[in-house]
């Protein structure tokens, strides 16, 4: 039972980033039904953003207290995020608006390469070890002393994913801006004729979707401690995953699918192993129990097909119920 | 032949004829002039050939029926893997190449309409992400099929791979003839361009085709395409299967030419490369798609020769890896043709018109 409660924790603090992540993409969904297919790349831009500040913080001998230090280097990268953000809707997908969805799709291909090779030029191809500037701390959860355990960088991850989640309601639900960003998401074309400036508000909306990005690249590389320059890629292919599952285009939708997303993946990779462990079948089959006298392990398939669930996630909710589990009807938009 | 190229049409089929002759005499000399540079261009050349068989698969599935694929490697890899397997040490096989390349094509074939039919209803940008993930689900198995029972042999991939064998003629070695030396490259670039050669009349004649009419309407409107009385689910799934089995059978030429092959090979990448091939080219245009397919096979090994010894002479010192240079053209290259040329270097006529008039089926919002 505690295997199941410690993959609950390590689920619901991935699932918080997922989540974060997520709610860029079904934004900018939600507004102009485009896959932002270079919106992990900006979550990898975060990070590495937040990791040279950190070095160069360190490197110089600073007395900052280590949250200082962590708040500062996600305060530079949100700025930076924010440009590349807007720089990609600028560029790649304004003057495409109006062009067949293939063509969008085929530039943000494009963009993403074009951001992961300039990464590999300034940050390498090594993967970066990310600073431990905070300690980390675990706390037991149960009674039992082999039990599990929750550390403090996750509470941290979970909090913050969460204050933001109130933040962009608050900003979606009670603001000026979100007004316009709800009525250009209804119909642009009305709400141009409203007076809302629609440029503006899909501007706005990939950069707070960036700005997300940054802090989610942030929590992601600090808390597996490790930075890489294609780190965005299947982190962002899970997030959409999860945006997909909670219904895209919606927002409490993005946030249900990534606590979710991040549940499943962490629970399969626990007991996948478990549950195809051949040995199971050792009385009907003579070969498998031979072979599972000597070691009780054979496992179909193992935790190293974490990834595979995602995908196989994304693929049956696009097939049984392709608006998701909070949206309308959308998969023939699509 | 002559109905099948375009060339064919030419009002003097004297001249045409002329013409076909040469260029097939060119061919022929090809390898030995790129073995007078080395080597390794003759191999340079036959990976471009397999490309243009990728590319032109992938055109199948992109081009004609307008279905976005990102994950075509993973057919490519099926076939790559069926030859491997029935032709190594690794389960002690040694079928001929005329067996395996048939099963590779079924294999991938099957693949293809697995992928397919659950995928059916979806369009645009949600096929393109689920093909994605099912490339990157392919790759991920073939990493890992190594436990319990070692099919794939994971990460260390497959070595010492039968080449080809017609009669005791084996690719794999040197043969001299007269005065020519047939190194296994040379071997294989005969072999690969008369393959390419039936392959792009092959694809001639199934655009032509009622078949590759019915996928242009579906491309064109699905809607409207059903009204008119076209089996769209089995058309829809009928691209992806041929699709998949070219990719299969250039996988299967793949791995015996280069006796190796790792997961390393089929990463996403590589389908993006090919989806590039396609786009750059022109989708749906089969002379379009082989020059994208071979300018982004030989561009590439170009820069690799040249930017690093231009950048010794600049700096000293090689700054910018090559690799790196060829891989940021690529994504600029994407771009810049989405923005500036979104038909492509030699667009179809059919997508030229559909993609500058600007309004195309489900590009502009209806609500």
């Amino acid at each position: 039972m505690d295997t199941f409660l410690q993959q609950i924790v390590n689920g619901v603090t991935l699932g918080s980033v997922y989540a974060i992540v997520a709610l860029g993409y079904t934004m900018v969904y939600g507004i102009i039904q485009l896959i932002n297919f270079a919106h992990g790349e900006v979550v990898m831009f975060g990070a590495m953003v937040a990791y040279s500040v950190i070095v160069a913080l360190v490197g110089a001998g600073t007395t900052l207290p280590p949250l200082a230090i962590l708040a500062l280097a996600t305060l530079t990268a949100i700025p930076v995020c924010m440009i590349v953000g807007y720089l990609l809707e600028r560029v790649a997908y304004r003057p495409l608006r109006r062009a067949p969805r293939l063509a969008p799709l085929i530039t943000a291909i494009g963009l993403s390469i074009v951001l992961q090779n300039v990464a590999l030029i300034i940050w390498t191809r090594n993967p970066l070890p990310y600073p431990q500037v905070i300690t980390t701390v675990p706390y037991h959860l149960t009674s039992h002393p082999d039990g599990a355990t929750i550390t403090n960088v996750q509470v941290a991850i979970i909090a913050l994913s969460l204050a933001m989640m109130g933040g962009l309601l608050l900003l979606v639900y009670r603001t000026k801006l979100g007004i316009a960003m709800r009525a250009v998401a209804q119909n642009p074309q009305v709400a141009g004729l409203m007076g809302i400036d629609i440029n503006r508000v899909i501007s706005f909306t990939f950069t707070i979707g960036a700005a997300l990005a940054a802090v989610a690249g942030v929590m992601d590389a600090s808390y597996y401690g490790i930075a890489h320059y294609q780190m965005g890629f299947l982190l962002g292919l899970k997030a959409f995953s999860a945006a997909v599952l909670g219904g895209i285009g919606n927002i409490a939708g993005a946030m249900l699918g990534g606590m979710l997303m991040g549940i499943i993946e962490a629970l399969g990779a626990g007991y996948v192993g478990e549950l195809t462990n051949l040995c199971a079948l050792s009385s009907w089959f003579d070969a498998i129990a031979q072979r599972c006298t000597n070691d009780a392990h054979l496992e179909l398939f193992g935790s190293n097909y974490q990834d595979v669930f995602a995908f196989v996630v994304l693929i049956l909710v696009l097939v049984f119920r392709p608006s998701g589990l909070l949206g309308e009807r959308v998969s023939d938009r699509a | 032949m002559q109905v099948a190229l375009p060339i064919g049409k030419a009002r003097h089929p004297a001249v045409a004829w002329t013409g076909i002759v040469l260029v097939a005499v060119a061919l022929a000399a090809l390898p030995f002039v790129l073995a007078g540079i080395g080597t390794a261009w003759v191999r340079i050349t036959n990976l471009a050939i397999l490309y243009c068989f990728l590319a032109l698969g992938l055109n199948i599935v992109v081009g004609f029926a307008g279905l976005l694929d990102l994950g075509y490697i993973a057919f490519y890899g099926v076939g790559a893997y069926t030859y491997a397997l029935l032709a190594s040490p690794h389960f002690g096989l040694h079928l001929p190449f005329w067996v395996i390349l048939p099963i590779g094509a079924l294999i991938a074939c099957i693949f293809g309409v697995l992928l397919g039919a659950p995928t059916l209803k979806l369009r645009g940008d949600y096929l393109a992400i689920v093909t994605l993930g099912f490339g990157e689900i392919v790759r991920i198995f073939l990493n890992n099929l190594s436990r319990p029972f070692n099919l794939t042999n994971g990460a260390q991939g497959i070595v010492l791979i039968d080449p080809f064998r017609i009669d005791g003629y084996v690719f794999g070695k040197s043969h001299t003839l007269g005065s020519l030396v047939f190194s296994p490259p040379i071997n294989y670039y005969y072999f690969l361009l008369i393959v390419l050669v039936a392959v792009i009349a092959l694809n001639f004649r199934l655009q032509d085709s009622r078949v590759g009419r019915a996928w242009e309407a579906i491309r064109e409107d699905e809607i409207a395409a059903r009204a008119m009385g076209i089996n769209t689910r089995n058309m829809k799934l009928l691209a992806f299967a041929m699709g998949a089995s070219f990719g299969g059978i250039a996988g299967g030429m793949f791995s015996a030419m280069q006796a190796f092959i790792s997961p390393e090979s089929f990463v996403l990448v590589e389908s993006i490369m090919v989806l590039s091939m396609v786009v750059l080219g022109g989708m749906g245009n089969v002379f379009g798609v082989i020059v994208g397919a071979l300018l982004l096979s030989f561009v590439p090994e170009i820069l690799r020769y040249t930017v690093g010894p231009v950048q010794q002479s600049l700096f000293g010192r090689t700054l910018i890896d090559p690799e790196v240079i060829r891989m940021l053209l690529f994504g600029l290259a994407l771009v810049l043709m989405m923005l500036f040329r979104p038909a492509g270097i030699l667009p179809s006529a059919v997508r030229k018109r559909e993609l500058e008039a600007g309004v195309a089926p489900g590009g502009v919002r209806t609500s």
